[in-house]
């Protein structure tokens, strides 16, 4: 399964980014997540706008994933489902990823020891956060055609 | 002993090359030979075990478990002596003797050491493998060594000197040309990054070479060739890597500055395929091969020629100089043609922030991308690299290519929707 993005239905109300950071929160509670917890956790998608267009976008887990060839130290590696995942405490943030990554979809996560930050696809949800969480189909789940 | 698959050289290429194997042909003997006595491990990272921030542990490229798991068998430690392609065979140092079906040769650079007088000294060293980094560690760990200089103001020697500088010693770089990463950045960014590691500490002197090591048998210092003299007990020299093709030269193996290959990573002699740094590689901008010595191109040939080993077709789409550096965690991107001539006719976006310090330079021609540099803002640079390598037409989008808060929103809807089409589709490139 893959995220599709369809920015036509995009109405740029960010839920998808209140979400992620929440799914990815210590608490997973969304008060918690956003008042009480430092660092508070980062959005790994990222709503794009200019005027009224707009889109929200995460790692889009690439068959031929650019990010994990070029990995110096092996921290980004796609696992048996074929989801790209990351290992911060193997990350140097060398920003090999960032160069390469045609979507742009990497960040750097500063708020401690510099290393990247991406979606993970929600670990442990049927139904990644941002997707469920969507109110106007933008982000739906499709089979890989 | 005799092997389906032989791959000589243990890192980014011949791992690669390993994994694209299993992903086909999950039987077939293989095996990995390194004159290296370890596991695959990060080379980059060399710099971290020197100054002691990380060890081998924290190194290693793929899980404890990564040959067992992929039925790898490992010849740790070994040097091969000579290949003989007529018999399919390479013959180790000991005189033990391999065969193989398929070989690939995965052997990386060498560190190049330019003449001078008074190599013989103790006390001189490259950078480039762990056992280079164990040794300068156990050195400075065991004596005052004060002092130091690195000849080479590329990468490799910033580098080298960021972690020297790390640990305490006073450090000079001696660079020939007349700036630092001059191949990788323009003259501005170049000066960016010097003002960056003169602040940390490092001394820069360019437009000079060192002509003579000086000791009686370890080296108390170097001679430049402005008659100057610099004490220093720790002389690296880390002026580059050449392709590691000895042993396909004396087997017959067609090699210029590298081992020349084809799409398939096929060597001129059947069963033999290389990648990574000791092959010339495609340029997808010139359309030539040549070395292209960088960790990803490395990688990616060697999944090409590891597939093609397997018999699963496949041809490389080419690679490019593409360089992410962090000196003293300041953040720089290069890749593509970065110094074009006048002659060439490119078209250059810049765009600097003083206050920041940022700096952004996007070189075009015929309204495609060719190179960028990015300075301090270098979120979103593969969207750059991407349309570089597809050789998208930006001519729609130019202004908004340069500037700092560039997404695929500031693309053209065609160009952005295809992107997000293909990226739910199997079986995508790029």
């Amino acid at each position: 399964m893959k995220i599709q993005i369809n920015e036509e239905f995009c109405i740029g109300c960010r839920l998808c980014e209140v979400y992620c950071l929440v799914e990815h929160s210590q608490s997973k509670d969304i008060v918690k997540a956003f008042k009480r917890e430092a660092p508070r956790a980062l959005a790994r998608v990222h709503v794009e706008e200019n005027g009224p267009v707009s889109f929200a976008l995460q790692c889009r887990h690439c068959n031929t994933p650019s990010c994990v060839y070029a990995c110096l130290t092996g921290a980004m590696h796609k696992d048996e489902n074929g989801v790209v995942l990351h290992n911060p405490d193997r990350c140097i943030g060398c920003w090999s990823c960032i160069m390469v990554c045609p979507f742009g979809a990497i960040t750097r996560d500063e708020r401690g020891r510099k290393v990247a930050s991406k979606c993970d696809l929600c670990p442990g949800r049927t139904t990644p956060s941002c997707v469920e969480h969507c109110p106007n189909e933008a982000l739906t789940l499709v089979a890989e055609a | 002993m005799a092997y389906k698959y032989l791959i000589i050289g243990n890192s980014a290429g011949g791992i690669g090359a390993a994994e694209a194997i299993r992903s086909v042909d999950a039987e077939g003997s293989l095996a990995i030979l390194s004159d290296e006595p370890c596991v695959a491990y990060s080379r980059p990272m060399i710099t971290n075990l020197l100054t002691g921030q990380a060890s081998f542990n924290n190194m290693v490229y793929r899980s404890s478990d990564f040959y067992t798991e992929n039925r790898i068998e490992t010849l740790l430690g070994k040097k091969v002596a000579k290949l003989q392609p007529s018999e399919n065979k390479v013959t180790l140092d000991g005189g033990e003797e391999i065969t193989y079906e398929k070989l690939l040769l995965a052997t990386g650079g060498t560190p190049f050491i330019p003449k001078m007088n008074g190599l013989q000294k103790k006390g001189i060293h490259t950078f480039t493998t762990i056992k280079d980094a164990e040794e300068i560690r156990g050195k400075i760990q065991q004596q005052e060594i004060g002092e130091a200089v690195v000849l080479g103001g590329g990468l490799i020697g910033l580098l080298t000197a960021e972690a020297l500088v790390t640990m305490g010693l006073k450090v000079t770089v001696v660079e020939l040309l007349d700036r630092v990463l001059a191949p990788l950045l323009d003259p501005k960014a170049s000066a960016m990054v010097r003002e960056v590691v003169e602040r940390n500490g490092i001394q820069v002197v360019t437009g000079r070479t060192v002509t003579e090591v000086l000791g009686k048998d370890e080296v108390t210092g170097v001679q430049l060739d402005d008659g100057r003299w610099l004490p220093c007990k720790l002389f690296v020299v880390a002026v580059g890597v050449a392709p590691n093709a000895g042993l396909a030269r004396e087997a017959g193996l067609k090699v210029n500055r590298g081992i020349a290959v084809n799409s398939r990573m096929e060597t001129s002699i059947p069963n033999i395929y290389a990648c990574g740094d000791c092959a010339e590689l495609l340029d997808f901008l010139s359309g030539n091969n040549r070395p292209i010595p960088i960790w990803p191109a490395a990688y990616m040939s060697g999944m090409v020629a590891g597939s093609n080993m397997a018999k699963s077709p496949k041809e490389y789409d080419g690679g490019v100089g593409m360089n992410s550096m962090h000196l003293f965690g300041f953040p720089v991107i290069s890749f593509g043609k970065v110094n074009p001539t006048d002659a060439e006719g490119c078209e250059v976006l810049s765009k600097t922030d003083e206050v920041r310090g940022a700096y952004r330079k996007i070189v075009l021609s015929g309204n495609q991308i060719v190179g960028a540099i990015l300075v301090e803002d270098i979120d979103r640079a593969g969207i750059l690299l991407g349309l570089m390598r597809r050789k998208v037409d930006v001519s729609g989008c130019k202004e908004a290519l340069i500037q700092d808060d560039l997404g695929l929103i500031s693309l053209p809807r065609a160009v952005r929707s295809r992107m997000f089409e293909m990226s739910v589709k199997k079986n995508v490139a790029k």
